[in-house]
């Protein structure tokens, strides 16, 4: 059983964010670079899978700037991944044309049972590499899924949706499947794993020797951070009058109600 | 005349208001506006669609639609695409159009922009824009393709009026083949709750460390229904295991934009703040002044939770009979 699992690299959740001058960006200075916390389930689910069907391979692939994405490859190894593939490109792609590479390279890797990802990427929140993915590479897909269970040639999940329900999909293998939160609880990686990952030899791959047309077919610019909010209104007095004072406020000054 | 394509979702028999909410849009936007609907109880909406500003309606009636099949519905939102050919695709950021619209857009190798928060179409120029890194910034979303553009909306961002623009509908009845489907959805289990899911209320009571302990969510549930809230939670409590994730509000939760959003006991950590910055109104009760919350917040009341909650919900009985 061979098993993908491609990994973003994002700002940290608790990364102030800054605007370029330009607006054509964030300005990545001093910014904390982690693996997306959605994909740090699919690195977890990935080691459980291989712990459970002995002989199993787990591989971490991921796509940027190699110097810093070979870090949250790093944390993948140290995780329990086997392999890991980086595509270096400085190049800001979009969703397509970053699934459109994925794609290439896992069909170049040869056969794969499972492709793991995260449900979206905590940056740009587009939730669709998984489903392009998919696409793709021709096979299935289900996508915000917290519960797993690989059986013969299949798999049978379990996919959030609203109001949280649940519908329990069977899917054959091989697909793609993107983790929600709620799939398992990633594990701290072990001092020897950390110690094993940083020997480990990550294979480089140029984007640009692939020799794919990646058009751009959506840009984001202008960036702008949000309006300052005027400063908050404190209510006084007990919390009677607080309550009697904040039921009226939304009703008549804020009227939201 | 540009022309739109508008995927319309129902629920418990009733048109969406994020999908009204499209339909108005595209109306308004001076767009010849057809319809994508589905499902058993579509055929009986098809008016309230037209009402809304659909001028042709496609229109899948097979009950094997009453369930989201990603092979089902791309298969079939490609039959009317190429049908229809418009030049912008409009949907709602529900758990289907998220699912489905990326998909769709790497078949037809065109542009997507998902969750997006502001739209202005005029003429053939669209102009979306969306919050990125979960609200902490937005940028504008350009499209390079002049064959369509797919924008995918959050709900609650565009105003929903008392239309009348169309009576009787041009329904196009439609079937596709449904063997070879490659999912199979065994099962739909329900949760627990019949509120709506916090992405789509339009008021959100949400608590964190400050209730104490889980049992006191019963308070937050309390005032909720007295609102006609649905109530969301803070990482903190989510990560306790007081609640579910699909309660936690944050970067690594679920991005919300009601137009109330009352915190209780929330501290206000900066990947909360990024998930509910775009509630029209915020009310913040913590017993920390200085808590990072109240920047946020446009009313603060400082002090206990569990004094405070019980009392504002007799207020708000009171003031809501």
């Amino acid at each position: 059983m061979k098993i993908f699992v491609c990994l973003k690299q994002v700002p940290d959740t608790e990364a102030k964010i800054k605007i370029k001058p330009d607006k054509s960006g964030i300005d990545p200075t001093g910014v904390k670079w982690v693996v997306n916390p959605y994909d740090e389930h699919a690195i977890e689910e990935a080691v459980k899978l291989r712990e459970k069907n002995p002989g199993a391979q787990v591989w971490a692939l991921s796509l940027g700037p190699k110097q810093r994405v070979v870090e949250s490859l790093r944390t993948a190894l140290a995780m329990g991944a086997d392999e890991a593939i980086v595509i270096n490109t400085d190049q800001d792609l979009d969703s397509q044309s970053t699934a459109k590479a994925l794609a290439h390279v896992l069909r170049n890797e040869g056969a794969f049972d499972l492709i793991l990802t995260g449900k979206l990427g905590i940056d740009d929140n587009q939730s669709s590499v998984t489903q392009m993915l998919s696409q793709f590479l021709e096979c299935p897909h289900v996508n915000v899924v917290s519960k797993i269970q690989i059986e013969e040639g299949k798999a049978l999940v379990e996919r959030d949706i609203e109001g949280g329900s649940k519908e329990l999909i069977e899917i054959p293998l091989p697909c793609v499947l993107g983790a929600n939160k709620g799939l398992n609880m990633p594990r701290y990686a072990s001092l020897p794993g950390i110690m094993k990952a940083k020997k480990k030899v990550i294979k480089e791959i140029e984007l640009s020797s692939l020799g794919l047309t990646l058009n751009k077919l959506t840009t984001f610019s202008n960036f702008e951070l949000p309006a300052e909010k005027p400063p908050v209104k404190f209510l006084t007095g007990d919390s009677s009058a607080q309550s009697i004072q904040l039921v009226q406020l939304l009703r008549d000054e804020a009227k939201v109600l | 005349m540009s022309k739109a394509l508008v995927f319309v979702e129902v629920h418990k028999n009733a048109i969406k208001r994020s999908s009204l909410e499209l339909l108005q849009f595209a109306k308004k936007s001076n767009l010849s506006v057809s319809a994508f609907m589905y499902g058993s109880s579509a055929p009986g909406l098809t008016e309230k669609a037209a009402q809304n500003g659909a001028d042709e309606i496609h229109l899948f009636n097979s009950s094997t639609f009453d369930k989201y099949n990603s092979d089902l519905f791309q298969k079939a939102f490609l039959k009317v695409y190429e049908q229809t050919t418009p030049q912008f695709v409009l949907a709602s950021a529900s758990s289907i159009g998220n699912d489905l619209f990326p998909k769709v857009a790497a078949q037809l190798g065109v542009g997507v922009a998902t969750d997006c928060t502001n739209l202005e179409i005029d003429g053939g120029t669209i102009k979306a824009r969306k919050p990125l890194y979960s609200g902490k910034c937005t940028a504008e979303v350009t499209f390079a393709s002049e064959k369509s553009s797919i924008v995918v909306m959050r709900a609650n961002q565009l105003p929903v009026e008392e239309v009348s623009y169309n009576s009787s509908p041009k329904v196009i009845t439609h079937s596709i083949d449904e063997s070879g489907l490659r999912t199979l959805i065994k099962d739909i289990v329900k949760g627990t709750s019949e509120k709506l899911d916090l992405t789509e209320a339009n008021i959100i009571v949400s608590g964190g460390r400050g209730l104490k302990e889980a049992g006191n969510f019963k308070l937050l549930q309390d005032l909720a229904d007295v609102l006609g809230a649905s109530v969301g939670a803070s990482r903190a409590v989510v990560d306790a295991g007081w609640v579910p994730h699909n309660m936690q509000v944050g970067q690594t939760g679920k991005t919300v934009a009601p137009s109330l959003y009352i915190a209780v006991g929330v501290s206000g950590a900066i990947q909360h703040l990024a998930g509910m910055t775009g509630s029209k109104v915020i009310v913040a009760i913590n017993t920390d002044p200085n808590a990072p919350i109240f920047q946020k917040a446009t009313y603060g009341i400082v002090g206990d939770a569990l004094e405070i909650v019980p009392k504002l919900t007799e207020e708000f009985k009171k003031a809501m009979s």
